[in-house]
């Protein structure tokens, strides 16, 4: 009898798992299945998808994944990478106007975007650690503060104070810089440098062309993903896992909190300028004051689909986000179209989806703390049996 | 000079704020050797071991007096870390432990073994990778010097309660340096088998030539492990003995432990006036309140009575009153004059004509900002819509405070209970405790509860403050025959005040007994000891 009620138990704890499993992975779940339903509706080809994912994969996965260390530190979603954004769009201005084109135009770029993004990043960190537990509303409003400085720069002293030679990137009026930048000079340069071409996909009648894969983007973003893998090994990354768990803990281990916790949101703003220029030299036109914006909010939205959440995020999280949240964006508008005759649904669609879906992630994880609460609560009693009279 | 005791501490004191909590402690502890520190709440025996670990509270609170010598030389931690480096070891009461981490990792939490690599030279050693090899190893060591068998693997939140404690242990015997391990009732939380388990690898540890303070108050556990006995009361050492030589009892040490002079108060005795009909009915009842959680507590106060609550901390004496009151999440029965309470809703309890008066005195008992009449009369205007002025034609839609009648409440009660302010608009923050803790109380006389709830109403108030209201207390219940429940830490206040004293233990009711029984009762119901009612 007593093996009865085992075996019951765990058919009904293995029911309760895959329950559990949906509750776990229910944003990128919606996502698929909306996916499935909208690609037949889009019409387009397999090719098309294949070739259109592989470069927004190559565009947009760097800056997600500068999303990755702030989270192991406890520090939720940085939406201060936005900071490192601008430091990025910065460099690249500036290598614009000293018309320095390819490879060496990109690099030259990161190399003046980090120091502007490590002192923005020392700003950010110092700022987020005396609003401990607010990180992510602290984050998003510094955002808007150092939007206001970008465009003090960028808008009023480029020009005037700052030499800018190329008056093609001035306004007419003398100073700041125009709206809309062409990168011409490193259009994607990154991703045409080891040229790969698949194809051409013949079948039978059907004559589907040929896929381009940006290898050199590809084996930057495999780069970055070593570096995560080995930095979470590291004395450095054990140290700012110690501390996304428990703050008071860690401290009195002595693993130095505020330092580490700086350290991470330098890195993750220095990440996030080179994902910056990568997404513009794909791009290849910058909106000077818009760009940056987007950054933050796509990034964070792409991941959270990816199933990662405010305390945990993988790179497999990365990878997945960005292909679900990109498909979405491709075969949306289509489907759009073919559905209710205009596009324009499809455009609504991914500004809504963007918006719910950071709303939805931040739910569930309160929803989650609170439960995690409420566990560790009933458990203060100690041995359940003992409340049998409850 | 291998007699040298490891630890000396020479004529330590302390004092916070005036208030003296430590006077003229002196004992020594050998290499080896095992000293079991034993005292009721507020004894002296955290403050004396924030002293030894220098806590930065000592030095922001006037440093302490005395000296400490630790291996021959004197000693003053400016920092824990200065006593960790020295190797004094500490298990505290509460985990310090990372819940997403394996065992392993917290053993060897910020003293990770680190692989060599270039890249440590160029940056900070924190660029290296981490040799899990070796810490699983150096994590299995220390576990087994133990006795105990955890995987180094395993993830501490899922580990069993008892673990936990295990490996905060472990993480001390890996420190090669520790030559001294204070434990802060480390068997607390630990069942029955593993508690042995506990006190042998203590033991295996003393013999290695580790020095081990044992804080506890499960006496009988105390005198089978320790080889010397300090008995703190009063922040004074009222005994010291070796274990081994003589018989103790744990009778003798709870007498030592709460032996006041038992005279000294015999006025304070006061008339039963309880009628025996009984007056509140709890059964089985269960509270989550964080640190004080109640498991199972039964009991019944009689009409007119003044029931006290006492037990150390972190026992439940706190969980009853404030589950009764619906402040935290709570199950199980509870009758007033045989009415059910629904539990878990502030306002049903105070609507069955209970109020309560919080151990939290600023945080809950008190809106600080406001002025006193505002205060006293806030519940009471809430609660039973007194204090109020009808507006004409808005019936109950609209009705203005009445500011004359609650001045000339406030007045009232200024005037009964010696309030010393400067008039009934002062604001409370401005009062000082004592005058604080009597603003409470008139703000639940204020709404002539039938069963009135009162937690801690001496702590933090002066001497002079303390008498006064308890004086009230009684007063009051003899006047008007309410029925007061008084929760205490102080066992002295509860004896003096009132005709019963329920121990609590455990989350449970350890004994009811009449006040009148000598303290050292209370002491072994405290100590987890049976006794006869």
């Amino acid at each position: 009898m007593s093996e009865n009620t085992a075996a019951f138990q765990t058919r009904r704890t293995f029911a309760q798992k895959i329950t559990a499993l949906f509750a776990a992975h229910a944003v990128p779940i919606i996502f698929i299945v909306i996916s499935a339903l909208a690609i037949p509706i889009s019409g387009f080809s397999a090719t098309y998808l294949i070739q259109e994912l592989l470069i927004r994969i190559g565009r947009n996965s760097f800056l997600i994944l500068s999303l990755l260390i702030p989270i192991m530190a406890g520090m939720g979603l940085n939406f201060g990478m936005v900071l490192g954004a601008m430091a990025g769009q910065i460099g690249l201005i500036f290598v614009c106007d000293w018309a320095i084109v390819g490879v060496p135009g990109i690099v030259l770029a990161m190399i003046i975007g980090t120091p502007i993004a490590v002192v923005l990043g020392l700003l950010c960190g110092a700022v987020l650690n005396r609003a401990k537990g607010q990180e992510m509303v602290t984050g998003y409003i510094l955002g808007f503060f150092i939007n206001g400085l970008y465009q003090l720069v960028v808008l009023y002293f480029m020009g005037w104070f700052i030499p800018i030679a190329d008056t093609s990137l001035v306004l007419s009026r003398g100073y700041g810089i125009r709206n809309a930048i062409s990168l011409m000079g490193i259009r994607t340069v990154l991703d045409r440098l080891l040229p790969l071409r698949l194809g051409p996909f013949d079948i039978g009648t059907f004559h589907l062309g040929y896929i381009d894969v940006p290898v050199a983007t590809y084996l930057v973003i495999a780069a970055f993903c070593f570096f995560v893998i080995w930095f979470r090994k590291t004395k450095l990354g054990q140290d700012m896992r110690a501390i996304g768990q428990d703050r008071a803990v860690s401290d009195s281990a002595g693993i130095p909190v505020d330092k580490t916790r700086i350290i991470a949101i330098v890195i993750s703003t220095v990440l996030a300028c080179y994902g910056q220029i990568i997404y513009l030299q794909n791009m290849g036109t910058l909106n000077t004051y818009n760009s940056h914006d987007q950054a933050g909010m796509f990034s964070i939205a792409a991941l959270l689909i990816g199933g990662a959440s405010v305390t945990r995020a993988s790179i497999g999280n990365v990878f997945l986000g960005v292909i679900l949240f990109h498909l979405m964006f491709i075969v949306a508008p289509m489907a759009g179209k073919n559905l209710m005759g205009q596009a324009q649904i499809g455009e609504f669609f991914r500004v809504f989806v963007s918006y719910g879906i950071i709303a939805v992630a931040l739910v569930l994880h309160a929803w989650k703390r609170h439960n995690a609460i409420m566990n560790a609560r009933r458990s203060l009693r100690g041995a359940p049996g003992k409340k049998e009279a409850a | 000079m291998p007699d040298m005791p490891l630890l000396k501490l020479e004529n330590i004191g302390k004092e916070y704020f005036g208030n003296r909590v430590l006077a003229d402690v002196s004992f020594s502890l050998n290499r080896g050797e095992i000293l079991g520190l034993v005292g009721e709440n507020g004894a002296g025996k955290s403050t004396l071991m924030n002293i030894l670990f220098g806590m930065p509270v000592i030095a922001s609170t006037g440093g302490y007096e005395g000296s400490l010598y630790f291996d021959g030389e004197k000693v003053s931690f400016k920092s824990p870390f200065d006593a960790l480096d020295v190797g004094i070891g500490m298990v505290h009461q509460e985990f310090s432990l990372i819940p997403g981490f394996s065992a392993a990792e917290n053993i060897l939490l910020n003293r990770e073994v680190l692989n060599r690599s270039v890249l440590e030279n160029l940056f900070s050693p924190r660029a290296a990778t981490l040799d899990r090899q070796t810490m699983n190893a150096r994590a299995a060591r220390a576990i087994e010097t133990l006795g105990v068998d955890i995987g180094v693997d395993t993830i501490v939140s899922e580990m069993p309660v008892g673990y936990k404690q295990f490996i905060e242990i472990a993480r001390e015997i890996d420190r090669a340096k520790t030559r001294l391990l204070v434990l802060d009732e480390p068997t607390a939380v630990l069942t029955e088998t593993e508690s042995q388990i506990l006190l042998s690898a203590l033991r295996k540890l003393a013999d290695s030539g580790i020095s081990i303070i044992f804080i506890s108050h499960r006496l009988q556990e105390t005198i089978g492990l320790c080889d010397k006995l300090v008995v703190l009361r009063d922040g004074r050492i009222v005994k010291e003995v070796p274990v081994k030589d003589t018989e103790l009892s744990a009778r003798d040490i709870a007498s030592w432990m709460v032996g006041r002079n038992v005279d000294n108060n015999p006025t304070a005795r006061r008339v039963n006036s309880s009628t025996g009909e009984i007056a509140l009915e709890v059964e089985h009842l269960w509270v989550d309140m964080p640190g004080e959680a109640v498991r199972d507590a039964s009991f019944t106060v009689h009409k007119g009575e003044i029931f006290g609550i006492g037990g150390l901390a972190g026992q439940g004496k706190l969980g009853i009153p404030n589950g009764i009151m619906g402040l935290f999440p709570a199950g199980g029965t509870v009758k007033l004059f045989g009415q059910a309470v629904e539990l878990g809703e502030p306002r049903a309890a105070l609507d069955s004509k209970m109020a309560f008066v919080s151990e939290d005195r600023r945080g809950v008992g008190l809106l600080l900002g406001e002025r006193i009449d505002w205060n006293i009369t806030f519940t009471a205007m809430q609660v039973q819509d007194r204090f109020l002025k009808d507006v004409p034609f808005f019936g109950k839609f609209l009705r203005l405070r009445d500011d004359v009648a609650i001045a000339e409440e406030a007045r009232g009660y200024i005037e009964s209970l010696e309030i010393k302010c400067t008039g009934v608009g002062q604001r409370a923050v401005e009062l000082s405790g004592g005058n604080q803790q009597k603003i409470c109380l008139a703000k639940a006389f204020c709404l002539k509860p039938d069963l009135l709830l009162v937690c801690e109403p001496t702590r933090g108030i002066d001497v002079g403050a303390k008498e006064l209201v308890l004086g009230t207390l009684r007063r009051y219940n003899e006047e008007y025959g309410t029925t007061i429940i008084v929760t205490s830490s102080e066992l002295e206040e509860l004896r003096a005040v009132c005709d019963r004293v329920a121990i609590v233990g455990g989350g449970g009711v350890a004994g009811i007994l009449p006040a009148s029984r000598p303290p050292e009762d209370f002491g072994i119901l405290m100590m987890g000891e049976k006794i006869d009612a």
